[in-house]
């Protein structure tokens, strides 16, 4: 890729489904990382969609188009890992951006990983933005547990998958809308879908998998292992017991607040590299 | 001579025994205390291993000549069976010798410590293993570790991983060092914490490596269907879906009970053939400093919370500020107007999952204590060494909030400028 010729992003959009009324959306993963996608300079953006067009679908396809973007290449392919590999392929684009996760389906999460695979390129989950584009490689900000971030270099192409705190997808509006196009994309190199492949599909096995809406789980119950009758009743009656924990007393601030950040040095939680 | 060495030979001597019956008898307080002294078993490993007792040597006689039975243990007489008692291991061992098999748990290790989901997994691990013999689960852990309790937790092997690398995000390395398990092992399962970045994305990776199609989000497994089915959340939590157990696990949390009555062998395995080290096309840039203030309280990792007993609340703030931990407030802190509604802490507030939980003058109200349930350490300044929030600490220090906590400026203060000047 050379400095002057622009970036290609393919943005995967999934359909979504409202959580309370279960009705057709985009998807707020996908939107997000459309959002990404828009946010980026000099970036061409390629929005795809593996599945037919059909008035149930149609309304949550063209909120995407209402976020800004003038088409969406539909791919009319049974096979939506192989559509997608066939789509990326065809648009050149150098990075793919996803969701994590879709929303209806099985939504294990495996797809950009799989997709990642076919295309032989590397794959970053829990993306929250996209530092900068340099020459075949991009520097991203990932989402960490706790709300905290890390920094990653990754080469070019990659297979990117957005996190759900990375920044909320802009309103959708209503005239853009309406006025984007859907264009069935004709792929010239769709090959018939062998044998081999045809494992991946999940289709294949799901007649053994049965969808039901999801149960509530059972709370834990606390069970108390205890030999003894003692011991059963002092685990009932006793209220907070004595965690054997370390009790200083009578030692000054100083010893006190040392001991403080001994633990908390422990604990790797304390950075002194921090601002004073 | 090897008669009176063999004490588990029982000889009577009924006039004694009736010395000891008869309170009155001039003897008595004598033979009674000889008696107590004396190292009387009663419960011994029999021949062929099963546990004998003899009732009637258990318990003492108490001062109205009745015999009385402590179970707790601290008073029985005669010091061989008191030390037998504390020798006495609560859990069973479970041991493999010869491994036929083997089930490969890939752990988060969060702060290096086994996570509450890790031991969760640990436990669904073994409810594999035991329907085959001879089957081990193996713990793999990659870099450093500060875990003590791995045979409490479950693990019948243990394969440390260290390196460098491993304290960053290296999901090519990783990837390799298990793919180097799989053609040397071929394990029955593999399972990981299904959470966000550790085992979510290693499992993931390692499925497509392996062109397995991973359960994930999976909650239940029925191990009595054949073949064994399991249950896993689908749709972003809207369905549940039952399909057959694959290879690759990916699990939630409360997946199934963690291990809680044996003791296991921690056997160190290494592999004899490692992966060769390759480029990565992931380089990990390291962590960028977040806001501590802008972490929501649920999710902060490190939590300084005040409460009625902070004096001097500007210094509370500049202490948070510079050990770089989240803010939190008890109740009576929130409704006296010196912390915001959305930083109490407890049952009406936010339930904490804090590593580090910092309690400043704060008593522990049950209120309070229920939403730091899942906090990992708690740390606690206050006045008062009776208070429930020091029962509750791993480190309680008694003293003033507000001189305690200007120290730990100073020093804290004074420790980042040394490493400043090191630098
Ligand atoms: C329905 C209901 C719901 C509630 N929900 C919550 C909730 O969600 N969260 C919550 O926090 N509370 C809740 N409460 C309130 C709770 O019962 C307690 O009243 C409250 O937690 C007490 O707050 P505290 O520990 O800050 O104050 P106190 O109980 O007054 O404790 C102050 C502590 O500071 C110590 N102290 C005093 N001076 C100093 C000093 N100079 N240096 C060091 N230590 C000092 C004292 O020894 C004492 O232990 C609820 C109550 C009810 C009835």
């Amino acid at each position: 890729m050379s400095l002057n010729q622009a970036t290609r992003v393919a943005v995967l959009l999934s359909i979504g489904q409202h959580p309370v009324t279960a009705r057709a959306r985009r998807a707020d993963q996908d939107a997000r990382a459309l959002e990404l996608a828009l946010q980026l300079n000099h970036a061409d953006v390629i929005p795809l969609h593996v599945g037919q067009l059909n008035e149930h679908n149609e309304a949550a396809l063209r909120s995407y188009l209402g976020m800004g973007i003038s088409q969406i290449k539909l791919i009319g392919n049974s096979d939506i890992l192989l559509g997608l590999e066939q789509g990326v392929r065809e648009s050149q684009a150098n990075i793919v951006l996803c969701g994590s996760r879709a929303e209806t389906g099985e939504g294990s999460g495996l797809v950009p990983y799989l997709l990642a695979k076919k295309l032989g390129w590397p794959i970053v989950s829990g993306l929250v933005s996209i530092e900068k584009l340099d020459q075949g490689s991009a520097t991203l900000l990932q989402a960490l547990p706790r709300g905290q971030r890390r920094k990653l270099k990754v080469s070019l192409p990659a297979v990117l998958a957005v996190d759900p705190a990375a920044a909320v997808a802009r309103q959708s509006a209503f005239g853009p809308a309406q006025r984007g196009a859907i264009t069935p994309q004709k792929l010239s190199s769709i090959e018939a879908v062998s044998g081999a492949e045809v494992k991946h599909n999940s289709a294949l096995h799901s007649f053994l998998w049965q969808f039901q809406p999801a149960k509530k789980r059972p709370k834990r119950l606390k069970i108390i292992k205890a030999t003894s009758a003692r011991d059963r009743f002092k685990a009932a009656a006793a209220k907070a017991d004595a965690s054997g924990g370390k009790v200083l007393q009578g030692v000054s601030a100083d010893d006190a607040a040392n001991e403080i950040i001994k633990l908390l040095l422990e604990e790797s939680v304390l950075n002194l590299d921090g601002h004073l | 001579m090897s008669e009176n060495m063999n004490n588990s030979t029982l000889r009577r001597d009924p006039r004694r025994e009736w010395i000891l019956r008869n309170r009155l008898h001039p003897q008595h307080s004598e033979i009674a205390t000889e008696d107590s002294s004396s190292d009387v078993l009663h419960e011994w490993m029999g021949p062929q291993g099963i546990k004998r007792k003899a009732p009637h040597n258990i318990g003492f006689i108490g001062p109205n000549g009745i015999r009385r039975i402590d179970r707790s243990g601290t008073q029985q007489a005669g010091s061989a069976s008191r030390k037998e008692i504390a020798q006495q291991p609560s859990r069973r061992s479970h041991q493999i010798q010869h491994p036929q098999q083997y089930i490969l748990v890939v752990a988060d290790m969060t702060g290096g410590r086994l996570s509450a989901q890790d031991k969760d997994i640990l436990g669904l691990a073994h409810q594999l293993a035991a329907k085959k013999a001879e089957t081990a689960v193996m713990l793999v852990v990659f870099g450093e570790h500060k875990e003590a309790a791995f045979a409490e937790a479950g693990v019948d092997r243990l394969l440390h991983i260290e390196g460098e690398a491993f304290d960053g995000f290296s999901p090519d390395l990783r990837l390799a060092w298990l793919t180097a398990i799989e053609r040397e092992l071929h394990p029955d399962y593999w399972l990981f914490p299904d959470s966000g970045l550790g085992g979510g994305d290693l499992g993931r990776r390692l499925a497509v490596e392996l062109d397995v199609h991973a359960a994930t989000g999976l909650w239940q497994v029925n191990l009595k269907e054949q073949p064994i089915s399991c249950v896993c959340r689908a749709a972003a939590s809207t369905q549940d879906l039952t399909r057959e157990l694959p290879r690759v696990i990916l699990a939630l949390s409360e997946c199934a009970e963690p291990i809680s009555d044996s003791l296991h062998a921690v056997q160190e395995f290494n592999l004899v053939r490692q992966p060769l080290d390759q480029l990565p096309r992931i380089q990990d840039l390291g962590a960028v400093a977040v806001d501590p203030a802008s972490v929501s309280l649920a999710e902060a990792e490190f939590i300084l919370s005040g409460g009625n007993g902070i004096r001097d609340w500007d210094g509370f703030h500049q202490t948070a500020e510079i050990l770089g931990a989240t803010e939190g407030a008890s109740r009576v802190a929130v409704d006296d107007g010196y912390m915001p509604r959305d930083r109490q802490v407890g049952a009406t507030g936010t339930w904490v999952t804090a590593r580090v939980y910092m309690a400043v003058g704060i008593s522990g109200a049950i209120q309070h204590l229920q939403g730091i349930q899942s906090c990992d350490k708690v740390i606690c300044i206050n006045t008062d060494a009776g208070c429930d929030m020091v029962k509750r600490a791993d480190l309680a220090l008694i003293g003033d909030s507000t001189e305690i906590l200007a120290a730990v400026r100073r020093k804290v203060s004074e420790l980042k400028q040394e490493k400043r000047h090191v630098a």
